[in-house]
């Protein structure tokens, strides 16, 4: 099977800024010289509903899609959605999750419980989460609206691309007003995984 | 260079490089962003038109008088284009005319998954059938070609999964240009019997000649490996038997009609098992068979909903232990929900309220049948709630019925059934539920918003004049954030024995952010639950108590307007 394929799955809630993070990831590693495909449903998704993208890359990339438990990293926006996807991390993959709970429609109306203690619910099964607070930290870089952003500089740590790589990208993708912010953002969420990584 | 396209840039950039004059169609997931992106191309005439039929006959005219065109719609779309495109076959082409259907397995956003390969055989018109976005590009340049070769309208089908997922296209392609120029030649275009019988048999002979085209044709290609177990497969399933079977034969077929029965066949002979991957229907499987092939596909691949590597593994790989589906048990779904501020929720409400009968329609507002909100009986297909609404009313005399249509769909096909309620003396009301956007799709310009799909603005249809012209007597324009007044016309109108129309016309949030300030809770709330039957993004139930998000609230002020305690209010 094709041995160096890398799977990426980025999961969310729709408006969370996902297509963007993923678009600016998949671009870097063109730029790097992969093979690329990055598989994306939107529509009825973008109404508050569950988004999902995959990113794959390698010498050479067929499906678009990822197989379950084949994908190296999922970097989850949101709690509940990193839950719903975890199947899909492969034995020993990495599981990036910002800590945002947005509560879906039967949560909001009293039908049904968000799940408590997800990171608990998730290393039962076996999968080490770093969990981030994105949201807060993308504040501090300037930009609220920058979180995604954060989320990526995390999942860049374990990329095969210098981190200079990514700023061009960004620079070409975000909102000419937030560029400095942003890449603020990605440096803190670097920044931040290389120190838990080096626990 | 290389450049990572979704598959529908690359199609315009494949379409643009061909040199595609004239393009056209609906908005309609997953095919939208085809004309979006064609748009951006100066020497390209884009437009949005009405609805899919129109489209379809204003590329035929400008296919007739010479310019290369292309239309793009959603698969039901075809279903409304139809008409055109069984006789198009017939008269052919002059320059080059390319349909795309994009069809939707799985029905990621869409109310069923046909499968419109069978329409290029009903029609008897070429189809194409690309697996990435290189090919999408590459086979809409080929579509124009056999499009003027064979005299004939070539149908390019995709599925969601190549539309919307992004993959490498070399983009040096150099521009083709072609001057148009219309001749005269009624025998070939207009279809009157005596015409059409002739065209009708050169049409066989055109199809023999594609027949044997697609033999030869670079884009039906064996990929040879072990013979003992092969393919054949088409489209994005080509890409998940790469993926799964690296070491066996494959017949990819790009040119999926008329098949190329000789290379099939040749093909299927040389292998011991030969194994039929496709979405949807068993549409190849079905031909193969019938030319008394063996082969096997459909027994265990699903012919429900969207492939993928693993439905596929799971049917053709003998797992010694299936992969378990530790499916978490039973987590909270994440169902797609009006936006916070949307100005459909209000109306919704007020339905719901007073317990009439609802038949709907397509767009953002049919999540009007969701929980809370849960007022809505009826979505057929674009433009069916007035005359669901017609026929329901001559069913059972009621008066608690109302037609609820956004103004996008409205026009692409509500008004001529509202034409027949006044003709036939319904007395249904009708609610044109009026955004002034085509929302669903992602903010796309129609008729009424009077700015074309090039950002020029044209003339804005008045639904208030065209409905009166229609024959309704009873039309009032309503502000649908003032709850009192939504509930009054409603009953009011609904009380009529005569048909009315009801617009209620709000921007979505999409073209303009309302400008209220958001509301809060206070100590006021005793918990009677009254606000969270509006299914508002922004209101959550905490702690036996209503909480606003503030950083959501748009401020509409439907919660406040609804609470009898006065516990919702305005920050200050
Ligand atoms: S996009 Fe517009 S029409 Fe659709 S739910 Fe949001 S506000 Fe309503
Ligand atoms: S005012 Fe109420 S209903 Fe309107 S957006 Fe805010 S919370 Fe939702």
């Amino acid at each position: 099977m094709s041995s160096d394929v890398k799977n990426i799955l980025i999961v969310g809630v729709g408006g969370q800024g996902i297509i963007l993070a993923a678009d600016i990831m998949s671009q870097v590693l063109v730029g790097a010289e992969y093979d690329v495909k990055m598989a994306e449903i939107h529509g009825m998704s973008q109404r508050g509903g569950s988004v999902n993208t995959m990113v794959r890359f390698g010498s050479r990339v067929y499906s678009p899609v990822i197989e379950k438990r084949k994908a190296d990293f999922i970097l989850a926006f949101e709690q509940l959605e990193a839950l719903r996807w975890a199947d899909y991390l492969k034995p020993g993959g990495v599981l990036i999750m910002n800590t945002e709970k947005i509560k879906p429609l039967p949560v909001l109306i009293g039908n049904d419980d968000y799940p408590e203690d997800i990171e608990g619910m998730l290393r039962q099964k076996g999968i080490e989460v770093i969990k981030i607070d994105a949201n807060k930290l993308a504040e501090e870089a300037g930009s609220k609206k920058a979180a995604n952003v954060v989320l990526l500089g995390c999942l860049a740590t374990y990329l095969p691309i210098k981190k200079e790589g990514w700023y061009t990208f960004i620079e070409r993708r975000v909102p000419p007003k937030t560029i400095e912010a942003n890449k603020k953002a990605f440096d803190i969420g670097y920044g931040i995984l290389t120190e838990v990584a080096s626990v | 260079m290389r450049v990572l396209l979704s598959g529908n840039e690359a199609i315009a950039y494949g379409a643009h490089a061909a040199g595609v004059a004239v393009a056209t169609g609906y908005p309609g997931t997953p095919s939208t962003e085809i004309l979006e992106n064609l748009a951006k191309y100066k020497d390209v005439d884009a437009s949005w038109a009405p609805n899919e039929k129109v489209a379809l006959e204003v590329a035929i005219g400008s296919s007739i008088a010479g310019a290369r065109s292309l239309v793009a719609m959603k698969h039901v779309g075809l279903n409304v284009a139809a008409d055109p495109l069984f006789t198009v076959a017939y008269t052919g082409v002059n320059a080059g005319l390319v349909i795309v259907s994009a069809d939707d397995p799985g029905m990621h956003s869409s109310q069923n998954e046909q499968d419109n390969r069978y329409y290029a055989k009903a029609a008897k018109v070429p189809m194409l059938e690309p697996s990435d976005s290189q090919e999408a590009a590459s086979l809409v340049e080929d579509a124009f070609i056999i499009s003027e070769t064979f005299d004939i309208p070539v149908l390019l089908r995709t599925t969601t999964r190549v539309n919307h997922s992004k993959s490498l296209v070399e983009v040096d392609l150099e521009q083709t240009k072609r001057e148009p120029g219309y001749k005269k030649n009624a025998e070939k275009y207009v279809m009157i019997p005596a015409n059409a019988r002739v065209r009708r048999r050169l049409l066989e002979d055109r199809l023999k000649a594609l027949e044997e085209f697609s033999e030869g044709f670079s884009g039906n290609k064996i990929e040879w490996g072990s013979r003992e177990v092969g393919f054949i497969t088409s489209g994005i399933s080509y890409q998940y038997v790469k993926e799964l079977f690296p070491e066996a034969s494959i017949l990819k077929l790009a040119m999926t009609y008329p098949l190329p029965r000789m290379l099939i066949t040749g093909y299927v002979n040389q292998i011991e098992k030969v194994i039929v991957v496709e979405e949807l229907e068993p549409y190849l499987e079905e031909q193969i068979k019938s030319w008394g092939l063996s082969v096997s596909g459909k027994e265990s691949i699903p012919s429900i909903g969207e492939l993928n590597p693993d439905i596929i593994a799971d049917a053709l790989i003998p797992r010694e232990e299936a992969i378990e589906n530790s499916k978490q048990s039973a987590l909270p779904g994440r169902p797609p929900m009006l936006c916070a501020g949307c100005p459909h929720r209000g109306v919704f409400y007020e339905l719901r309220r007073l317990k009439m009968v609802v038949t709907g329609d397509i767009g953002c507002y049919t999540l009007g049948v969701l929980p809370p909100l849960g007022s809505m009986d009826t979505c057929i297909c674009m433009g069916a709630s007035i005359g669901n609404a017609m026929g329901v009313q001559k069913a059972t005399g009621t008066k608690d019925i109302v037609a609820v249509i956004g103004d996008s769909t409205f026009v692409h096909s509500g008004i001529t059934p509202l034409i027949d309620i006044v003709y036939n003396g319904g007395i249904t009301t009708v609610i044109i539920l009026d955004n002034r956007t085509t929302a669903m799709t992602g903010r796309q310009d129609h008729p009424g918003t009077g700015r074309t799909l090039k950002g020029i603005d044209s003339h804005m249809l008045d639904f208030e004049k065209l409905v009166k012209a229609i024959g309704i007597n009873s039309v009032r324009t309503v502000d649908p954030y003032d709850l009192k007044a939504v509930r009054k016309a409603i009953k009011e109108e609904t009380a009529k024995d005569e048909p009315s129309v009801i617009i209620f016309r709000r921007a979505c949030l999409l073209v303009e952010k309302p400008k209220g300030q958001p509301y809060t809770v206070n100590e006021k709330c005793d918990g009677c639950k009254v606000c969270l039957r509006l299914g508002c993004p922004a209101i959550s139930w905490v702690n036996g108590r209503a909480e606003i998000d503030i950083s959501q609230c748009a401020g509409c002020e439907i919660c406040a307007k609804l609470c009898k305690r006065d516990a919702i209010t305005v920050i200050k």
